[in-house]
């Protein structure tokens, strides 16, 4: 990316942003507060969601739900109503922010081409019933009690493979709750998270949510450019961000891994949870993958089968990403899967200024997050801090771009090193936290204890 | 419950934390040794876990404190009590219990959750109060079942988009 390209990205307000998100902030207070005794700014809230969404096919559902909410009545078909205009107007912003991306650093982006499927047909109610009773009680009222009762539903989707997102998402949730309980003591409340993990929540807990999309088969070549780690307790997903060379031309793709954990298995154990050898291969060993019929879905992401890959020649993820990233055609995100905090677009950003946790190009200022460095590589913030090139992805929360680092070059010591978050995919390259990993080795012994225990 | 302070929304600092979609909440537990005591929790108003047998592969203890009152409990996971639990001493089982539970969660969030108040660099269990006080194992054993549960979970194939809400973060050491 260069300093004009920045320049361009953070020139000026985009607009309709503020005002849309003005409207979901309304909603996101009387969450706190609790639907089930609106005051007078809960009701004006409400009213002005569903002006916001009045021109769209969501107007009479929102309207007879605001309606009804505040006359006093609470069902579940109100609040998932309340929960699509949310959602609708995220995803505006998600819209609008893109593509001043987009037009920033001249990406070419193709259209949506996923068709809809049908529902799977899952039991949901019972997590429909403890959303509701979340959004009756507001933030505020949250306690551990109230947490608990998400257990049994939590128990009972995640072994349904069919509600495993839906399950994943509500175990991280509560057990922020549960961190956070009781809600009524803390100062400041992350309203705007805590109103997407519920709106979220709410949708995939439809009935109407639709089904995995159909994938089609791809062959080339698969040049990695770095790897995003999401974990949370009980969860650990790794979203590997490459470009894809096949016959149909040049695009940016995504091949995650989701498996579940426990909290005590952290840091460098989580690649130990995931059999994938020849994809975790590729990132420690900074090589392309040959695929041959990898199933992509319409997304973007390669649903990852290890048999359809195979290692290839070595690759740096600096040089595909100088030369051949610029030339990769973007994809369209699911048009349900729309929300800023989805926004992760690679880039590279080179010959900068690190300026109180900042890159600095030309006088315009790209905070890294660096709460987003994971604790299963040997990305520090000291590193990205002495840093001068970084592979990251670019990233929009509270108002702000932001760099979430995937690579860096730095000096340290005098010496040029080069650092990625999935160096250690096929364990510690660092010996003395190999030595560490080799001593603990969380995931075995907790599947020794699983094996023994589990079948007794 | 009292057993957390308010917790502060973490993370970037600078921009409105009421407005961040990935503020961070709950850090990753730092790590820690599981051979011996692979489960601990503060839960149902007890610090409680499960110690394996130094003698027994095929044994694990289920061992408790209570909050309130600091009643000690310590068996077998069917039920046949500790024989080296006397009156109001804890057994080396509840000892590493409660060594563990510091390590992960913090000595301070600990000793909040049993009520007493320790120095940073004090002892827990000379600032309990305890005596013994047997319960059952099962509810903390099929706890801990539940738990080990989650490893026998198969990989999932579909990407999960609301993962982005939790982003790795490193434990604060």
């Amino acid at each position: 990316m260069l300093a004009t390209q920045l320049g361009t990205l953070l020139a000026g307000e985009v607009a309709g942003l503020d005002p849309a998100l003005d409207v979901a902030d309304g909603l996101d207070d009387a969450l706190a507060h609790g639907l089930g005794r609106l005051g007078d700014p809960e009701r004006a809230a409400l009213t002005a969601l569903a002006a916001a969404v009045g021109g769209s096919p969501l107007s009479t559902p929102v309207g007879e739900a605001v309606a009804k909410l505040a006359a006093g009545t609470v069902a579940d078909e109100y609040l998932a109503a309340l929960a699509g205009a949310r959602t609708a107007l995220f995803g505006a912003a998600h819209d609008a922010l893109l593509a001043r991306l987009d037009d920033a650093l001249g990406r070419q982006r193709a259209e949506w081409a996923g068709a809809g499927t049908d529902a799977a047909a899952v039991p949901l109610a019972a997590a429909r019933s403890w959303l509701t009773e979340l959004a009756v009680t507001g933030w505020r009222g949250v306690d551990e009690d109230l947490v608990a009762a998400s257990a049994p539903v939590v128990a009972a989707l995640l072994v349904e493979p069919r509600t495993r997102r839906l399950a994943v998402l509500l175990d991280g949730f509560g057990a922020e709750l549960r961190a956070c309980a009781p809600v009524a003591t803390m100062e400041l409340l992350p309203v705007r998270r805590w109103g997407d993990l519920w709106s979220r929540a709410v949708l995939l807990a439809q009935d109407t949510w639709p089904g995995p999309a159909e994938p089609v088969p791809v062959s080339g070549r698969l040049l990695p450019l770095g790897v995003d780690v999401h974990e949370h307790a009980t969860a650990v997903q790794v979203q590997v961000h490459g470009v894809l060379e096949s016959a149909e031309g040049v695009r940016s793709v995504r091949a995650s891994l989701v498996a579940a954990k426990v909290d005590t298995i952290v840091g460098p154990a989580v690649w130990s949870l995931f059999d994938a050898p020849v994809l975790l291969g590729a990132l420690a060993e900074h090589r392309a993958l040959e695929l041959a019929d990898m199933p992509l879905l319409p997304g973007g992401d390669l649903r990852w089968r290890e048999s359809a890959a195979r290692l290839g020649e070595p690759a740096d993820p600096f040089t595909t990403a100088r030369l051949v990233l610029p030339t990769a055609t973007a994809v369209a995100p699911p048009p349900l899967d729309r929300h800023p905090a989805r926004l992760a677009e690679p880039v590279l950003v080179e010959d900068y200024q690190t300026v109180d946790g900042a890159a600095v190009l030309d006088g315009h200022r790209l905070r890294f997050d660096l709460d987003r460095l994971p604790g299963c590589g040997p990305l520090t913030p000291a590193l990205v801090a002495g840093s001068t090139g970084c592979i990251g992805l670019l990233r929009w929360d509270a108002g702000e771009w932001l760099l979430q680092p995937l690579a860096v070059r730095a000096t340290v010591k005098r010496k040029p090193v080069v650092a990625a978050t999935g160096d250690w995919a096929l364990g510690p390259t660092d010996a003395k936290v190999a030595k560490a990993e080799a001593k603990n080795d969380a995931v075995s012994v907790l599947r020794e204890r699983a094996g023994r225990l589990l079948r007794s | 419950m009292d057993e957390t302070e308010p917790i502060a929304v973490g993370g970037q600092t600078g921009a409105d934390p009421v407005r961040r979609s990935g503020a961070v909440l709950v850090r990753p537990v730092p790590v820690r040794k599981l051979a011996k005591v692979p489960f601990v929790e503060l839960a149902d108003g007890r610090v409680q876990g499960v110690v394996s047998s130094g003698s027994d592969i095929a044994r694990v203890y289920v061992s408790s404190v209570t909050a309130v009152g600091h009643g000690l409990s310590c068996s077998t996971n069917n039920n046949r009590p500790c024989g080296a639990l006397h009156g109001p001493y804890p057994c080396k089982h509840l000892r590493l219990l409660l060594s563990e539970a510091t390590l992960q969660y913090g000595l301070p969030r600990v000793a909040r959750y049993l009520r007493v108040e320790v120095e940073p660099d004090g002892d827990l269990e000379s600032a309990l109060d305890p005596h013994h006080e047997p319960t059952p194992a099962a509810t903390v054993f099929s706890r801990f079942l539940r738990h080990l549960s989650y490893l026998e979970l198969p990989e999932v194939a579909e990407p999960m988009p609301e993962l982005h809400w939790f982003g790795g973060t490193r434990a604060v050491d």
